[in-house]
């Protein structure tokens, strides 16, 4: 029945002309769809359910709302990005802290519905929130970044005043409120399907989701396409311009860059750094590449490795790595260096910021030596296969300049699978490239998940007693307080000291546009569809 | 299968041999061209390391990219390595892969189908449902599965090759011993005092080999079309071997921005490699075929 | 019961041991694979607490053996359990992408023998001539390039230079709409709605994966056509049918073609096993969703579920191609016509 349905939607666009559609390879932009093709696939339409993937991730920026989202600012080069400084209203119409800071309260717009036409009642979103913090995994944990634990601490006031009481006052609480975990769902729907094994009605929302948000999900066929359609009643923001997206799903990069060029579809998201130096400047296409806020591609040394263990080792190491180069070869000059710092002691507290190492074998070799290993050693230097694209080069460099310096190094391709227990659960890989990105834009929220003992992303085994202070001080502390910055100036210039991270340069995400407008960068890396213009 | 049992002699006198070959050669010109293209692929694999004008392995990202060039004949690739270096040097490993897992498939496999076709019984059984169990598999497949589950060094590409290779061999062993072994030559044999495993080893085993020939060569190229396979999604030999499979994979993503050198010209190597063992495998059965010879 | 009943009873009983097999190496394999699929689909930011919880869920908290017992007792009842990277449960996953793939070998299978069985009987009957040496020249070509390669180059000749091909996005182009679903095989079930136009489109998303695979399969058919051509031609009955005075054409189609089918038809079971594996190459470069980009996904991500059925799904299906072999062997083979 769904066919004939879509069917029928179809023909509204106009089926005559749609089989020459490749003779007027603008036409579908000027019907008001936009076709977007991704090399990933969407393997749930619930970002709540444990094995949801990143790509999938969209459908809670597009298919539902938040309380509250970020602004929009103009990047220098003219693409918009979201705004991190500014938090705006969206399921709520307005909030405010408790004179003590222990509470945060929240008014919903009052005209707020779901795309069922049901209004969107503080019962929702306690529902909602107590699902993020119950189910477990992924979103339990982002909920608690933001200090967001119990369900206890989330209070109905009335049917459109929604209370949290807070467990500490955190700066990272209301950001943590716009990512995309906080969702919010309508329960009424979402009960009627719940049952003893599924209390959170997981296998329901998997298939159909149950928003309020800018678009609806008319068709999704799993390892092939997603298609949103406008949602006429949004009533958290404009309604979209455009009527319908295609998401379709092209895992060949090569064959998702021909389409492109050729104009049959409208963005290319996610596109190679090689790709997105070569389609810049051609005419009609419009490429996007944001540096990615927070995030550093890493060479990690790990501390469980008997030479890593002097810090010696670890700075002749990043002393040896060819910077320039893997930045041209592996990353086409897209993305912001991280290497050549002018000192050893950062002069701000902005992050991710160039370490104070450049390429240098003479100093490395006598490191080296000072450290008790002039004859070098053996090592695996490990990579993901599912990343290959710019780990291989990389790594391929490394390994050429550690020999230099009498470092062996054999390169080991890790599967997609196998990756992250190795590298971030066991943190076994002795010498490894690790990409973590904060979706919180802040340094100490960077050095909470990796360089804390234990936590996930430190996969080098590393521990400084007084970084692990540091951190856990200046974790809730608002920016704007006077011992925030020599604190992060101080956690900076050990980790520079230290490297249990060697930075190599602040990947940038590149999104390629043509016949239409309206793209703009979130930290989640993922589409949103809701500004797109034709 | 016709039932003929083929007259041949199982002691070869070597001059017809060598006459024949010489004459099957100079009757089948493309024969003729394989076995030169062999023979150049052999020199190459020896003398790669002599012959390659470049380290395979040294970067340059000043030249990154290059097209063909009087310096580079077959351009750089992304790292600024030089094609052709890598290219030459990548004949041995990949010779070295496909003539392995052949030779390994070929042992296992025709000394199973050899037993299974002789003795039938509990052993043809046995061995029937063990190839069935493997070839039920899709093979490529199974392959991936292997690798995946063993990790991808050279050897266990070796071993996944060899592995999905083995029914053919032993199937075509099966079936060839099969018909012979009740044939004249055979029971002559056996009259005259010969035990099971002489008559199968050296009188009926030489004649089922002209079958296995046209399987050998055709496993030839498929073994690096194999390895090749594996590279492309992500589970061959490590980085930075030169190897013509990944070149041509890590090249294949260049093609549609217009640097169609890094996957063409490995791409032209591996081909004409697979296609000269697959010409030469005919040609084998020419030289071979008993019935030819007569 | 007739000898050949019999027969087929027999061969569906002699498959069933080589079930079994696949079962267990299918579990033994996956549970091979690298990797702790609780960890990676715990996501990004998972604890320790997380991921047990996930393995827990998974049932991967038991020892072996009884993993083992709860998959075998999930399979009788018909449970292949659930994908967790596609989120799916496996035999739906599996039912909705079969027929792509299969509509694509098929079309393949059908490409390459209608060209490689005349190429390999035109050979095999002026053996030594220019026939011969052309056909052998072009099916070793063509059975010497990697599909991938082929793919990829056809692409960009045909779709991206010439503009002449529709775009690789898998079945249809997303200007046409899926047919309502009967066969699966969207240019049967276009046709059966007569929508002509819908059908066009499919044959044209079809063409050059098929050409791509058909390309690959054209040397085992040709050349095993060929052999078995010659083998034939140089028998026994033959010489007799010849010294009969038997005329050129019915000897060599009335008689030797006939025969030489024989291995011919069981060459054909090979390719078709190996082209579904081949599958996975090409249906990766033009974004077919079939089975085989699915067992690659999976497999890369370790998804236990999915490996496992597809490859009971890929047993099954090769079971029965055998029993349609088997029994088409039966119809050619003279010795077991009976009177």
């Amino acid at each position: 029945m769904r066919r004939r349905d879509f069917l029928k939607g179809a023909t509204v666009l106009g089926a005559g002309a749609l089989p020459f559609i490749r003779s007027l390879p603008a036409s579908a932009a000027t019907d008001g769809v936009v076709v977007v093709a991704m090399g990933q696939t969407i393997n749930s339409l619930d970002i709540h359910r444990s094995g949801t993937n990143r790509p999938s991730y969209q459908v809670a920026v597009n298919v539902y709302d938040r309380l509250v989202s970020f602004g929009t600012k103009t990047m220098p080069d003219g693409s918009l990005s979201y705004d991190y400084s500014v938090i705006e209203p969206e399921v709520a119409e307005s909030w405010e802290f408790a004179a003590d800071g222990s509470a945060i309260t929240f008014k919903l717009r009052p005209e707020g519905k779901f795309q069922d036409g049901s209004p969107i009642t503080a019962e929702d979103v306690k529902w909602s929130f107590d699902r993020a913090v119950s189910v477990g995994g992924f979103p339990t944990v982002q909920m608690k970044a933001g200090s967001l634990e119990k369900p206890e601490q989330f209070e109905v006031v009335d049917e459109f005043t929604f209370k949290i009481n807070l467990l500490r006052p955190s700066k990272l609480t209301l950001p943590d409120l716009a990512v995309p975990v906080p969702m919010i769902i309508n329960a009424k729907v979402a009960k009627e399907h719940i049952t003893s094994d599924d209390p959170w009605a997981t296998e329901y929302l998997h298939k159909t989701p149950a928003g309020s948000g800018a678009f609806k999900v008319v068709r999704w066929d799993p390892g092939q396409q997603l298609v949103y359609e406008r949602n006429d009643g949004w009533t958290s923001g404009p309604v979209p311009a455009v009527k319908r997206v295609i998401v379709r799903e092209v895992p060949s990069q090569a064959t998702r860059r021909a389409l492109f060029e050729r104009g049959d579809i409208q963005v290319s998201f996610d596109i190679p750094n090689k790709d997105a130096k070569e389609l810049s400047g051609t005419d009609g296409l419009t490429i996007a590449s944001t540096p990615v806020e927070n995030a550093i591609y890493c060479l990690n040394p790990n501390l469980s490795f008997e030479p890593f263990k002097d810090k010696k080792v670890r700075q002749a190491i990043a002393w040896s790595v060819p910077y320039e180069d893997i930045f041209q070869t592996a990353a086409y000059g897209r993305g912001v260096p991280m290497w050549g710092g002018p000192s050893a002691t950062p002069s701000d507290i902005a992050w991710p910021q160039p370490f104070p190492y450049s390429t240098d074998l003479d100093k490395a070799k006598a490191l080296l030596e000072e450290a008790g290993y002039k004859d070098g050693f053996e090592v695996p230097l490990s990579i993901a296969l599912d990343q290959s694209d710019w780990m291989e080069p990389t790594a391929l460099l490394v390994q050429e300049n550690l020999a230099k310096i009498g470092i062996k190094a054999t390169i080991e391709k890790i599967p997609g699978a196998n990756w992250r227990t190795a590298s971030l659960v066991e943190k076994r890989l002795p010498l490894h490239l690790e990409t973590f990105g904060g979706w919180l834009n802040y340094p100490c929220y960077y050095f909470f998940w990796a360089y804390l003992e234990g936590h996930l992303f430190n996969s080098s085994n590393y521990r400084n007693e007084e970084i692990e202070t540091l951190t856990g001080e200046t974790l809730y502390l608002p920016v704007d307080h006077p011992d925030y910055a020599p604190k992060i100036k101080r956690m900076i210039e050990i980790a520079w000291d230290e490297v249990p991270r060697i930075a190599l340069f602040q990947p940038a995400l590149n999104v390629g546009t043509r016949d239409m407008s309206g793209y703009e960068y979130w930290f989640h890396r993922q589409l949103d569809a809701r500004g797109f213009k034709t | 299968m016709s039932a003929t049992a083929p007259d041949a002699p199982s002691a070869k006198p070597q001059r017809g041999f060598l006459d024949h070959a010489l004459y099957v050669l100079s009757e089948n010109p493309i024969t003729a061209i394989a076995f030169a293209l062999f023979a150049v692929i052999v020199l190459v694999a020896l003398l790669g390391p002599v012959l390659a004008p470049y380290d395979p392995l040294e970067s340059n990202a000043a030249r990154a990219l290059q097209p063909p060039s009087v310096d580079h004949w077959f351009g750089t690739d992304n790292l600024g390595r030089d094609v052709f270096s890598r290219v030459l040097i990548a004949t041995r490993l990949d010779l070295l892969i496909s003539v392995t897992a052949v030779a390994l498939s070929f042992m296992v496999g025709a000394t199973i189908g050899s037993a299974a076709g002789y003795w039938g019984g509990w052993i043809d059984a046995v061995t029937g449902r063990f190839v069935d169990t493997i070839m039920a598999f899709p093979l490529f497949v199974l392959a991936m599965g292997i690798v995946a589950a063993m990790g991808n060094t050279v050897e266990n590409i070796i071993y996944a090759t060899a592995i999905i290779n083995l029914p053919f061999y032993a199937r075509v062993a099966r079936a060839e011993v099969r018909i012979r072994r009740n044939a004249g030559f055979a029971q002559a044999a056996r009259l005259s005092g010969n035990t099971d495993v002489q008559v199968l080893a050296f009188h009926i085993f030489p004649n089922a080999l002209p079958p296995m020939m046209v399987q050998i060569s055709l496993n030839m190229g498929w073994a690096i079309l194999n390895a090749a396979g594996l590279s492309f999604i992500g589970l061959g030999v490590r980085p930075p071997t030169a190897e013509w499979g990944i070149m041509v994979a890590e090249g294949a993503n260049f093609v549609v921005s217009g640097e169609w050198w890094l996957a063409v010209f490995p791409g032209l190597a591996l081909m004409t490699a697979v296609f000269a063992f697959n010409l030469l495998g005919d040609g084998l059965r020419d030289i071979f075929d008993p019935r030819q010879r007569t | 019961m007739g000898p050949r009943t019999k027969l087929v009873l027999y061969r569906t009983l002699q498959a069933l041991p080589a079930l079994v097999g696949v079962v267990i190496v299918s579990f033994i394999l996956t549970r091979m694979l690298p990797g702790d699929p609780a960890a990676y689909f715990a996501g990004p930011a998972a604890t320790e607490t997380s991921i047990a919880e996930i393995r827990a869920a998974m049932g991967l908290d038991h020892p072996l053996p009884v993993q083992f017992l709860h998959y075998v007792q999930d399979l009788v009842g018909g449970d292949l359990g659930n994908s967790l990277s596609t989120g799916q449960p496996v035999v739906e996953e599996l039912t909705r992408r079969l027929p792509a793939s299969l509509e694509l070998t098929l079309t393949a299978l059908l490409l390459s023998c209608a060209i490689a069985l005349p190429m390999g009987v035109a050979a095999a009957v002026h053996q030594g001539s220019w026939i011969d040496h052309v056909c052998r020249g072009l099916v070793t070509a063509g059975v010497s390039l990697p599909t991938f390669f082929t793919g990829i180059v056809l692409v960009y000749v045909f779709y991206y230079l010439l503009g002449w091909a529709p775009s690789p996005l898998g079945r249809l182009d997303f200007i046409y709409l899926s047919p309502p679903e009967v066969t699966g095989f969207y240019i049967i079930d276009a046709l059966l709605i007569g929508d002509v136009e819908t059908a066009m489109g499919a044959v044209r998303q079809l063409i050059l994966p098929a050409s791509t695979l058909a390309l690959f399969t054209l040397a085992p058919l040709a050349r095993m056509a060929r052999a078995a051509m010659l083998q034939a031609l140089s028998s026994d009955y033959i010489r007799t049918a010849r010294a009969a005075g038997l005329g050129e054409g019915q000897v060599v189609f009335g008689y030797a073609f006939q025969n030489a089918m024989l291995p011919v038809i069981t060459t054909l079971g090979m390719v078709f096993s190996f082209m579904l594996g081949a599958n996975v190459l090409v249906e990766k470069v033009f974004s077919w969703p079939g089975i085989g980009s699915y067992a690659v996904e999976a497999l890369v991500v370790s998804d236990y579920a999915a490996v496992q059925g597809f490859v009971l799904a890929m047993a099954i299906l090769f079971v029965l191609l055998n029993l349609v072999i088997d029994i088409l062997y039966t119809l050619v083979d003279p010795r077991t016509r009976e009177g």
